[in-house]
């Protein structure tokens, strides 16, 4: 649509909120149809489009500290717009990168399942089905249908719930209007979390609440004000719009791969 | 032309030819070259017929089963006494999603009892009103799962007709056969009638070309040129960086394709 602006839409998680309840794991599998197995004990296998993971500072005991670290698809936009470690590798444009909404899109019915993107995606966001997937009786009922559900070797991930943003552009439509609110298209994980520690919307709006948490401060390429803030594994230059938000500095550092020796270093990495 | 008869002549002789001194003892060969070669090219024109009566004829017929709807409707009687069009029946939620084939709730405003002496409309009060059943229609225009196709963006937001994807429908006086590809298991009008895929009117198919023949439509800078080749994709970057935003207009949202991203109409 020529006719907006581009939108960039992003997620804040303020990992001080979160509890690692889970809640987001689960409002998020079954709101996008996410496939499970009678085992999921053999975590390697199952799919979760978003993961809580635990990481502790790794002192002993008096010391110690834990903090839960919630995983949706980062939607990188890479070092220019669109060029994420996925879409770049990608030989069967499966999976895109829209500009209208900076969300990087999966689309099962091109994906050929060879696996490249799983190869590049430094986040483990996505996901392989190696098995068709078996609802337990009654249990398609259930299903989302505005979310197909996916084949047996296809990859898949999280797509910050598209299918609401294409239900809220359907009710812009009906109503004359091109843009849709901030609250119009939130994803299931932002609503589903009991802390609030989620916080999503377009990163490119002032009016939105993720543009002031992590307001960009254009004298330092576009790195965020707020000191707290950080991305995961910036270095790698994947330019994510998933930020996260910590007042403790050992999890801003976990946050990346930092040398033994490099740990003292306190400036900044600035990536756009 | 005389030259090009000259030449067919001369390459089969050359070829047979080569074909002898080669194979010099099985000249048998060479004899069945020469001898019958009118059945052969005869054989070949009638295997010709067959493979196209089978291909264009039997085929299609075996491919599709037909299927009768539950019971027939008269779009034409009922446009002709309702007020709003197609859109009295076939409404679009407050949220702006669509309805599609309406639910026994809208027709019962009037059907609550027998009209008229219609069989198909005593048959739909009896079976289907009376007894609280929705009725099993099938959908003509029925698409994939994977496929999110919205009714508001091209009715209100492109203000489109109904007719330009399911052709005069609203006109009809009885429903068509619905043909089910025994395969895919969806409707013959999806790939439409013609089994080799020629199509005259927007509405005889409704395959995902049928819809990038208007998208591709609104990119017409990218139409014009084509195939995106490295040398091309160098020009508009050179163009982008001397005057940025004038090539944006032509592309569209998806980075791999510069056309509409695949996310806008999958899911």
């Amino acid at each position: 649509m020529k006719h907006n602006k581009a939108q960039k839409f992003g997620m804040v998680i303020d990992l001080d909120k979160c509890t690692g309840c889970g809640s987001c794991m689960v409002a998020c599998m079954s709101e996008n149809n996410v496939p499970f197995r009678k085992d999921e004990s053999d975590k390697f296998l199952s799919i979760t489009w978003m993961r809580v993971y635990r990481l502790t500072n790794g002192k002993p005991f008096p010391n110690t500290d834990i903090c839960y670290l919630p995983r949706p698809c980062m939607q990188c936009a890479g070092q220019h717009e669109g060029h994420s470690p996925c879409v770049s590798v990608c030989p069967a444009i499966a999976t895109d990168y829209s500009t209208e909404t900076g969300i990087v899109s999966q689309i099962y019915t091109r994906c050929f399942g060879c696996r490249y993107c799983m190869a590049s995606c430094p986040y483990h966001a996505r996901y392989f089905n190696w098995w068709d997937p078996i609802w337990p009786d009654g249990m398609e009922k259930y299903l989302s249908p505005n979310v197909s559900p996916r084949m047996r070797g296809v990859v898949e991930k999280c797509s910050f719930c598209f299918h609401r943003y294409q239900l809220a552009k359907e009710k812009a439509f009906m109503e004359g209007r091109r843009n849709i609110e901030e609250n119009e298209y939130q994803t299931a994980c932002t609503q589903a979390c009991p802390a609030g520690a989620v916080t999503f919307g377009d990163l490119n709006n002032p009016d939105h609440a993720v543009y002031n948490l992590v307001k960009p401060d254009h004298k330092h390429s576009g790195r965020p004000t707020n000191p707290h803030a950080f991305r995961l594994l910036e270095r790698l230059g994947t330019n994510p719009k998933v930020y996260y938000l910590s007042s403790r500095k050992w999890v801003r550092q976990v946050g990346d791969n930092y040398l033994k020796n490099e740990a003292k270093v306190k400036k900044p990495v600035h990536h756009g | 032309m005389s030259t090009l008869d000259d030449h067919s002549k001369e390459i089969p002789e050359d070829t047979a030819g080569g074909a002898t001194a080669a194979q010099s003892p099985e000249e048998k060969i060479k004899k069945q070259d020469n001898g019958p070669g009118g059945p052969i090219i005869l054989f070949f024109i009638l295997g010709l017929f067959a493979s196209l009566i089978v291909g264009w004829i039997i085929f299609p017929k075996l491919l599709y089963s037909q299927k009768k709807q539950p019971i027939d409707f008269n779009h034409a009687f009922h446009v002709a006494e309702v007020e709003n069009g197609c859109e009295s029946c076939h409404f679009f939620r407050k949220d702006g999603t669509f309805s599609g084939a309406p639910k026994l709730e809208q027709c019962i405003d009037c059907h609550e009892e027998i009209q008229g002496v219609d069989p198909d409309e005593i048959k739909f009060v009896e079976e289907y009103v009376s007894k609280g059943r929705e009725v099993p229609w099938l959908i003509y225009s029925k698409q994939p799962d994977c496929v999110f196709f919205s009714h508001a963006a091209h009715i209100k937001g492109a203000d489109m007709e109904c007719v330009a994807c399911h052709g005069h429908i609203g006109e009809s006086e009885s429903l068509k056969v619905y043909e089910e590809n025994r395969i895919t298991g969806y409707s013959r009008d999806i790939w439409g009638k013609s089994i080799g895929g020629f199509k005259k009117n927007t509405w005889d198919r409704m395959k995902m070309d049928d819809c990038a023949d208007c998208h591709q439509k609104n990119y017409a800078i990218i139409e014009k040129t084509g195939v995106k080749t490295p040398t091309k994709r160098f020009v508009d970057h050179m163009i982008e960086v001397v005057s940025p935003g004038s090539s944006i207009s032509g592309k569209g949202t998806s980075v791999q394709t510069e056309r509409d991203a695949c996310f806008v109409c999958h899911k």
